[in-house]
């Protein structure tokens, strides 16, 4: 990807613009099943395997993750293309995607703890590990690397933190059934639940028709 | 965590084989399932890697002193940021067909749990010495279990090694090896087999 395409075609008329809705829905469909940013591209696989032993914590995950990620994407974008494009900075996007994430996920946990105290106790403690999740900043890498629109990394992101969480969800039930069986003990806790993501992306490559490219 | 050995040799030591991120740690998988397609890939990954993770560890040492406690997490990552952002400018230039393959994961070294992981562990605590061959164990330790999953899923997967053809003509090429939920497999296997070895030999030396 060289850095003048990007900027010309984030820098093009009608960034707004919806434009083609079955492209959004390619698109949502795409990066929520088809290219799973779990199963597929292997992204925020820390969390994945560290917080999937329960599926309430893996539920309160992946809720924070959707909401982070969308928004993080989102504003991303807008900085992207009004201050890095204009002012031909394309090759600083990663320090200040990284700056724009830790400054949202610090300005949300003091407001929720502020205004929702109830949705802080159950998602507050997520927040902090958000900023290392490999999910959100990859969400805006993959927005500038396939010139996604505005209401397309609106979607793009929403649907990659949704998949993100089907997946551990997914996982999450499984490993609490494991008690039933017994894995052989040098796969270790992680080895077996590696074994089951193998098994939960052989299923979702099934998605793999639905593709529209 | 027990107290580091303050010989160099061991902290590198260390790294490699007790403290080996994905074995005993299992931090910054995600690279070591998607680039591990071939070696080539595998090999500039991890050069991406310990660049980064070294001189990231070096950076925070040096400046531990003065790094705010609570503002931490964010030096760290401006640092590694800056680093990484050194390494994919150098890749585009060098390597350009690399640079494309890797696509986002170059970028993704940053949020790397490993890059972090021993500035965070380490570095904020050690002089810069110790940091930097704790760091570069840790990564050396690293890039060599990224190489073992790349020296069996490029032959059987592809058929070839580093680039070149080597298995027969009448080789009938795995796909799933190549395929995502191949790497899964192969990590699980390599796990299951190390977890065997360990088990066999407690001292934990290579």
């Amino acid at each position: 990807m060289n850095p003048v395409q990007v900027a010309s075609a984030a820098t093009t008329a009608g960034a707004f613009a919806v434009g083609d809705w079955s492209r959004l829905a390619a698109i949502f469909l795409s990066a929520g099943l088809v290219d799973n940013i779990a199963l597929a591209w292997f992204i925020g696989m820390c969390a994945f395997l560290a917080l999937s032993k329960d599926t309430r914590v893996a539920f309160g995950m992946g809720v924070a993750v959707t909401f982070v990620t969308t928004l993080t994407a989102t504003a991303n974008w807008l900085v992207n293309r009004f201050l890095l494009v204009p002012l031909g900075l394309e090759y600083l996007q990663f320090l200040v995607f990284i700056l724009t994430i830790a400054a949202i996920v610090q300005f949300l946990e003091l407001f929720v703890d502020r205004h929702f105290p109830a949705l802080y106790e159950a998602f507050g403690i997520f927040l902090p590990l958000i900023t290392v999740n490999c999910t959100v900043l990859a969400a805006s890498i993959f927005m500038v690397q396939r010139q996604y629109r505005f209401w397309e990394t609106v979607v793009f992101a929403l649907a990659t933190g949704l998949g993100w969480m089907l997946a551990i969800l997914l996982l999450a039930g499984l490993r609490q059934h494991l008690a039933f069986c017994r894995p052989p003990k040098n796969l270790g806790e992680v080895g077996t639940a590696l074994l089951l993501a193998g098994l939960l992306a052989m299923a979702f490559s099934g998605f793999a028709g639905m593709a529209v490219q | 965590m027990r107290t580091p050995d303050p010989r160099p040799g061991a902290i590198f030591r260390e790294g490699l084989w007790t403290r080996n991120p994905i074995f005993a740690m299992v931090l910054g998988i995600c690279s070591a399932l998607a680039v591990t397609t071939t070696v080539r890939n595998t090999l500039v990954m991890f050069l991406g890697v310990l660049f980064a993770s070294v001189l990231t560890s070096v950076a925070v040492s040096l400046l531990r002193h003065r790094i705010p406690g609570s503002y931490r997490l964010m030096v760290e990552m401006l640092l590694a940021s800056t680093l990484v952002i050194v390494f994919d400018r150098a890749l585009r230039l060098v390597l350009p067909a690399v640079s494309r393959e890797l696509g986002p994961y170059v970028g993704l070294i940053i949020t790397n749990c490993l890059v972090m992981g021993r500035a965070e562990a380490f570095a904020m605590t050690n002089p810069p010495l110790p940091a930097a061959l704790d760091a570069a164990g840790c990564c050396t330790g690293y890039g060599l279990v990224m190489l073992a999953i790349a020296l069996v899923r490029e032959p059987l997967g592809l058929g070839t090694l580093a680039g070149y053809p080597v298995m027969p003509a009448a080789y009938e090429k795995c796909g799933l090896l190549v395929s995502p939920p191949g790497a899964f497999l192969c990590l699980a296997a390599l796990l299951l087999l190390v977890n065997t070895l360990r088990d066999r030999r407690p001292g934990g030396e290579p």
